[in-house]
């Protein structure tokens, strides 16, 4: 094998701070989607290696549904004030008290209620252009997305009618009111995000590694017990040792029983995993559609 | 307000191995390459293509299915919609026709990517549409491809769709190719079908260039010689699909002669009190030709400026050379004016060419027929620029694979030649010497759609600088 070779990490890498780059050449106000989860986690490790010695040449947004762990928003907030970026975050809380969203009666998730909370986050900032971390391999609908999916004015995703996208020539022009989401970790898989986080030494939330927890069994699913999701009188409570493989609302992440304390030990636990990452979220579940439906609407 | 230290019980770092890697200045060698227990794994992408209903998404179903690759709740999904929409039989093309509208209709309307790994190779699959319609999500998920699936149905035999996808695989100069006769259970196994399919491909092939093409009869449906060899067709000796798409040779797919360098974005640290900073000025981009090394003389086009190149930086550091398709910085010695869209080349052989007209095949993705004398926008490398096509010399006949002198218009899924002017120059390679310099798109003006595909025909004479006078 010829020294001029790049093994497939590398190449990934390589593809999305292209990607990056592109979007700091095209865009006038891009901005960059920071939960404090796994893939954004390489997200900016990537935008670092695309942009240092300079500022990040866009602010981290994040849409807080008030049922994010708390581990993960004080990791966010770390490592914004650690990299000097600018942080901005907007509440579904919020959005539903200024009537931007309105939740059903009855309606707990946020999952539908943070997407009118994204959207008016992108008009108040006039940002054109959001990089988040959805990967193609999470799920069936993502698995159809462009690096640049384009957005029109109501921040519809439409499928049917997806800009080509050949080589790496990515076209981001917009009329006013249009937006494009870009998709820099679309080739890698789950297995890749935590090799590249091994690689790069990247500090992550310790809900991601083995620790003990307080679940209830409830839908398949053990989901951490806290004040948002109190056990009723005849679910199984119990004590287990579990982490998180993919991290959404703390009302609907199934936690997965697990004694991997270390990044080696995820490698090793993902490779011989019989179930997907997204087999833990609720969410995906509600129908065969789920993800394709949200997407349309403007979710990520 | 004094920084709060950070609680050590939120996170963690990654634990590393330090035998692997004990430092973190840069290396351009992969890290990883130096470990035993992670070898490099070399990664191959493909994509699936042929007509509507030749049984591509259900053999990229069949190929994840029977290599294990799929997970529990997969298949639990898989077994539910067979309930819905199969009269209890389980569908394999619903693997990768994620859409509601596709699993409605049964066809793929748009590009899936599928990942995949067996102990050999890494694997990236683009199912894509058969439907003409679609022709665009096709050439978008061919595009990057190392190898092509054409299928054919065996009871069909070569359509138009099979030699429109057969010639768009030639087009893209993608290297290999593999003919995948499929739905040879319905022609009973047939030795005789297989050849004649054969021999329909083997008449027009000559005339593509494809530098390596397999025949592999199969069964998607059934499986046979998708993972497993089939015992339906002993007079077949070969390979099955998957041990073919694991041992198939992939060179490297970049130009490592001719160092390019379209320049993506100026890094340029906005920290006037900082003294490490204050003078910082690179160019930031991914390599698209060749390899640089520090100290290495270079040309900025299109001005022209010859200078010497001080520091390859990257975040790890700074390293001495850097080769395609890595994402570096540059650092010139002089302070020239380089912007986005300009490209640094090397001084001073394989020099690409520069010019403000252009011949290309392109192909035309948009039901709004390409226009002489129509403006449009031309992305090519980081460079966008004004064009107006000046004339359509030709246009292919699917059918014959001639070329049809002169036409009016190319109308949608049409491939054709075409000449451009465009509003300044174009620094660029033919797209056959490299894939990254000699492509580009076109984008309407307007709606911003993208219209076409195009790849540029070599230069007919390459930069040539009057004199060194603008030597600095
Ligand atoms: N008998 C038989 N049927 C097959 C075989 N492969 C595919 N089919 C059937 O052919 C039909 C079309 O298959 P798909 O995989 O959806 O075809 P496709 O090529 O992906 O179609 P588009 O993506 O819409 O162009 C389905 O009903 C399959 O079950 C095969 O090897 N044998
Ligand atoms: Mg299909």
């Amino acid at each position: 094998m010829s020294t001029y070779h790049l093994d497939h990490l590398q190449y990934l890498e390589t593809e999305a701070i292209h990607i990056m780059r592109e979007v700091a050449g095209e865009f006038e106000r891009p901005a960059l989607l920071f939960s404090g989860g796994k893939d954004s986690i390489c997200l900016l490790r990537l935008a670092e290696k695309a942009f240092r010695p300079s500022e990040l040449p866009m602010p981290l947004l994040n849409v807080d549904t008030g049922h994010h762990f708390p581990e993960l928003n004080i990791f966010r907030d770390h490592r914004a004030k650690e990299l000097g970026s600018r942080l901005i975050i907007r509440t579904v809380e919020d959005a539903i008290a200024r009537g931007i969203s309105t939740p059903a009666p009855g309606e707990v998730s946020r999952n539908r209620l943070q997407i009118p909370t994204l959207l008016a986050a992108i008009e108040e900032f006039r940002f054109d252009c959001c990089i988040g971390g959805a990967r193609r391999d999470e799920e069936k609908a993502r698995a159809k997305e462009r690096f640049f999916s384009f957005r029109d004015s109501f921040g519809q995703w439409d499928p049917k009618n997806q800009r080509p996208e050949i080589w790496n020539l990515y076209n981001g022009r917009l009329n006013p009111g249009e937006n494009m989401r870009v998709f820099p970790l679309s080739n890698w898989t789950e297995q890749d995000v935590w090799e590249y986080i091994r690689r790069e030494r990247l500090e992550v939330p310790t809900i991601y590694f083995s620790h003990r927890r307080l679940c209830v069994r409830r839908q398949g699913q053990w989901l951490p017990v806290n004040q948002l999701v109190p056990p009723k009188p005849n679910e199984e409570v119990r004590e287990l040792v579990v982490r998180v493989r993919t991290i959404g609302d703390i009302i609907s992440t199934g936690m997965v029983e697990s004694p991997a304390d270390s990044v080696e030990d995820i490698i090793t636990e993902i490779a011989a995993a019989r179930v997907t990452e997204r087999g833990s979220r609720a969410d995906d579940k509600s129908s065969e559609a789920a993800m394709e439906d949200r997407k349309k609407a403007g979710y990520f | 307000m004094p920084a709060e230290p950070f609680p050590i019980t939120t996170a963690r770092y990654a634990d590393v191995d330090l035998s692997v890697s004990p430092s973190r200045a840069a290396n351009s060698e992969p890290r990883s390459a130096n470990s035993p227990r992670h070898p490099p794994v070399d990664l191959l992408r493909f994509n699936t293509c042929g007509s509507v209903d030749d049984g591509k998404s259900t053999l990229i179903g069949r190929l994840l299915y029977d290599s294990k690759s799929l997970m529990e709740d997969q298949l639990e999904a898989l077994e539910r919609s067979a309930d819905i929409t199969g009269g209890g039989q389980v569908n394999l093309a619903n693997l990768t026709d994620g859409l509601r509208a596709e699993r409605e209709q049964g066809i793929t309307i748009d590009v899936a990517y599928r990942y995949f790994a067996t102990p050999r190779r890494k694997f990236i699959i683009a199912d894509t549409p058969g439907h003409i319609q679609y022709t665009r999500n096709m050439v978008t998920g061919a595009s990057a491809a190392n190898l092509s699936i054409v299928l054919v149905d065996a009871r069909a035999g070569v359509i138009e769709q099979s030699r429109r996808h057969t010639y768009l695989t030639a087009l893209l100069r993608i290297p290999h190719l593999v003919v995948a006769v499929n739905k040879m259970d319905l022609v009973g196994w047939s030795e005789e079908r297989f050849n004649e399919i054969r021999a329909e491909f083997e008449s027009f092939l000559p005339r593509l260039d494809i530098k390596d093409v397999k025949f592999i009869p199969i069964s998607a449906l059934l499986g046979d010689n998708v993972v497993d060899a089939s015992v339906n067709a002993p007079w077949y000796p070969g390979p099955t699909l998957l041990q073919h798409l694991e041992a198939v040779h992939i060179g490297s797919d970049w130009n490592l002669n001719g160092f390019r360098f379209p320049v993506q974005w100026v890094n340029r640290p906005h920290n006037p009190t900082e003294p490490k900073l204050h003078d910082f000025r690179g160019f930031s981009g991914q390599i698209a030709g060749g390899i640089v090394r520090q100290g290495q003389k270079v040309m900025v086009l299109p001005s022209g400026n010859v200078t010497t190149v001080k520091e390859i930086h990257t975040f790890d550091g700074p390293v001495a050379e850097a080769f395609c398709p890595q994402s570096v910085t540059l650092l010139l010695e002089h302070d020239l004016d380089v912007s986005r869209g300009n490209m640094i080349v090397a001084w001073e052989d394989h020099l690409p060419g520069a010019s403000t007209t252009l011949r290309a095949n392109v192909c035309w993705m948009h039901q709004r027929p390409l226009q002489v004398g129509k403006k449009y926008f031309l992305k090519h490398t980081t460079h966008t620029v004004q064009v107006v096509v000046t004339e359509i010399t030709h246009r292919l006949n699917i059918s014959t694979f001639d070329q049809e002198a002169a036409p009016a218009t190319l109308g949608l899924n049409d491939i054709g030649e075409i000449r451009l002017r465009t509003a300044s120059p174009v620094i660029f390679d033919g797209y056959e010497t490299n894939r990254l310099t000699g492509s580009f798109i076109l984008i309407e003006h307007g709606t911003h759609s993208t219209v076409a595909a195009g790849m540029l025909f070599p230069p007919t004479e390459v930069v040539r600088p009057e004199n060194d006078e603008f030597v600095i």
